[in-house]
């Protein structure tokens, strides 16, 4: 029971705001300490784990091109674009996203999007700019809701699409771990029964957004100031 | 062969790139704080496999007592004003949108065809990490075509992926510290002793029961492991095979493959899934940390409850 300190932690130090890196090497010196192993040998072992994980933050090598392409305005161009076109509301821009995001990721092509690299740049303004289009300018908080609402689709997507490709991370644990169980299974018995799942997640998630299309047309623009 | 060892060099002199404008930035809140971290995230890509464990674990430390105990400022924005870029918006036009369309073409064409190319016996790309490595490859190529199309200083793409990368600020080193902790739990035990509490205390005399512990058990145990992966071995040795599979005879493929994205949705909940669910908030510049798993949890949990009817209905059908 005790080794459940370090999950304690992580718990306990995210809900009282404390740096989450700060929570984390705590936690792992916890959880060492609970286990009964040296705190150096603990130390060593985050180490470890920490330079094989270094490929986690590769991803944000677009980061430079991504901002290249803010500086010459593409943030601005994508809004301009989506303000001309009345009929892509906020709604069927996200809805279109999303299914963009399930096929392609059920097709493996995982990394073809996201949110540094569609969200942030196309996707996010282009969804404020549909809104803005119908309601005149918005308060900076409601902005926010849509940007949140943006990376979520993302998301969703991503998570109710990988599973139906065959070759997925998930999928292979679940073959590898099933047959040293003794449970012998081909890929595609399981990534079939993914695909009701996916379906259930693109309408309700659709359906959520009309909704949230929804209630955003019932508050009106208050004046806000130019941006 | 391109290997994964080229991508971290390419990353390590980024990420001293960052720490070095923040040395010569005399304008900059936190200057020498900010030099730091960035200089350990560069000493880890560019050496972290000479340091030795302990030696990465002091680099963690470091990396941690940085971030942590003070704040990491962000500098005044250098680049051009929110008018300057419009002007540029209606002078490029849709030549912006090519370098963005060339990223995830260069992904790809590198990981359904490069990936198969050989020279000679050699594969030209490390073909396990196909994916990653065409990624890097996009953005470099990306940056080659926008720096001339779109007329821009050559020192831009580093100015501006350093206020992008501090805008996200610690955040981004968030989810391979998470990946390093969940390391540290499996070496101690942890999933093993979450799942013998979940399936010592609850009957599982009933099929609905047992299907519901299996899910909302992937769910918030991925909620408190930060993935689906860690908590999946654990309840499905626990819960699905002795009990939902051996006792009431249920398909296998489906109740995993359910099991899995009842999982997801609890990913969808936690802030320990970094990558999706912390680092967007930095990056839209949201005030609220939380504001991802709030607009999320109303799509997760009616997703749960459908798994849940899913595999009620789908496993246990007659078989042929």
């Amino acid at each position: 029971m005790l080794i459940l300190l370090g999950v304690a932690v992580v718990v306990a130090g995210f809900a009282a705001g404390f740096n989450p890196l700060l929570v984390v090497v705590v936690s792992a010196l916890a959880t060492g300490w609970a286990a009964g192993h040296p705190p150096l040998e603990v130390l060593a072992a985050f180490g470890k784990a920490f330079n094989e994980n270094r490929y986690v933050t590769v991803p944000y090598l677009i980061l430079p091109v991504i901002g290249l392409l803010e500086r010459a305005g593409l943030q601005e161009h994508a809004r301009d674009l989506i303000g001309r076109f009345r009929s892509v509301t906020l709604a069927r821009l996200l809805i279109g996203y999303l299914l963009m995001r399930q096929v392609t990721a059920a097709l493996g092509l995982l990394s073809i999007a996201g949110q540094a690299q569609t969200i942030r740049p196309l996707v996010a303004p282009m969804a404020e700019a549909a809104m803005e289009a119908e309601l005149g300018p918005l308060p900076e908080p409601r902005l926010q809701a849509i940007r949140a609402f943006a990376a979520a689709t993302d998301n969703i997507g991503v998570f109710f699409g990988e599973d139906i490709f065959l070759a997925v991370g998930s999928v292979l644990l679940m073959v590898g771990f099933l047959a040293q169980s003794g449970v012998s299974l081909e890929p595609l018995q399981l990534t079939v029964w993914a695909i009701p799942s996916a379906i259930a997640a693109f309408l309700v998630h659709s359906l959520r957004l009309v909704l949230f299309q929804r209630k955003q047309r019932r508050i009106p623009a208050e004046a806000a100031p130019a941006r | 062969m391109i290997k994964l060892n080229l991508v971290y060099l390419l990353a390590g002199l980024v990420f001293a790139a960052y720490a070095g404008l923040n040395a010569f930035d005399r304008t900059h809140p936190t200057r020498w704080r900010n030099t730091a971290f960035w200089g350990l995230v560069a000493l880890s890509f560019l050496a972290g496999d000479r340091l030795g464990d302990l030696g990465n674990g002091v680099l963690v430390l470091g990396l941690a007592a940085t971030a942590g105990l003070g704040k990491l400022g962000q500098a005044a924005p250098l680049g051009p004003t929110a008018s300057e870029r419009r002007h540029s918006a209606l002078a490029l036009g849709h030549k912006l949108f090519v370098p963005a369309l060339i990223i995830p073409l260069v992904v790809l064409v590198g990981t359904l065809w490069l990936k198969e190319v050989k020279i000679g016996a050699v594969p030209l790309l490390e073909t396990k990490q196909a994916t990653l490595i065409s990624l890097a490859l996009g953005a470099v190529i990306a940056l080659a075509v926008a720096l001339p199309l779109l007329r821009q200083p050559l020192m831009a793409p580093l100015q501006e992926g350093r206020r992008l990368i501090e805008t996200v600020g610690w955040a981004a080193l968030l989810p391979q510290m998470l990946a390093a902790l969940g390391a540290v739990f499996a070496l101690a035990g942890v999933g093993r002793v979450v799942g013998d509490l979940v399936t010592q205390w609850i009957p599982m005399d009933a099929k609905p029961v047992a299907i519901a512990v299996y899910c909302l058990g992937m769910a918030g145990f991925t909620m408190l492991m930060g993935n689906a992966f860690a908590a999946f071995p654990v309840m499905t040795a626990g819960v699905a095979l002795p009990f939902l599979v051996h006792r009431f005879g249920g398909d296998p493929a489906v109740i995993c493959a359910i099991g899995m994205l009842s999982g997801f949705c609890g990913t969808l909940m936690t802030p320990l899934a970094a990558n999706f669910n912390v680092v967007p908030v930095r990056l839209l510049e949201l005030d609220d940390r939380y504001a991802v798993i709030r607009a999320q949890i109303p799509t997760a949990l009616p997703l749960l409850i459908v798994n849940m009817v899913l595999m009620y209905v789908l496993a246990f059908r007659a078989h042929p």
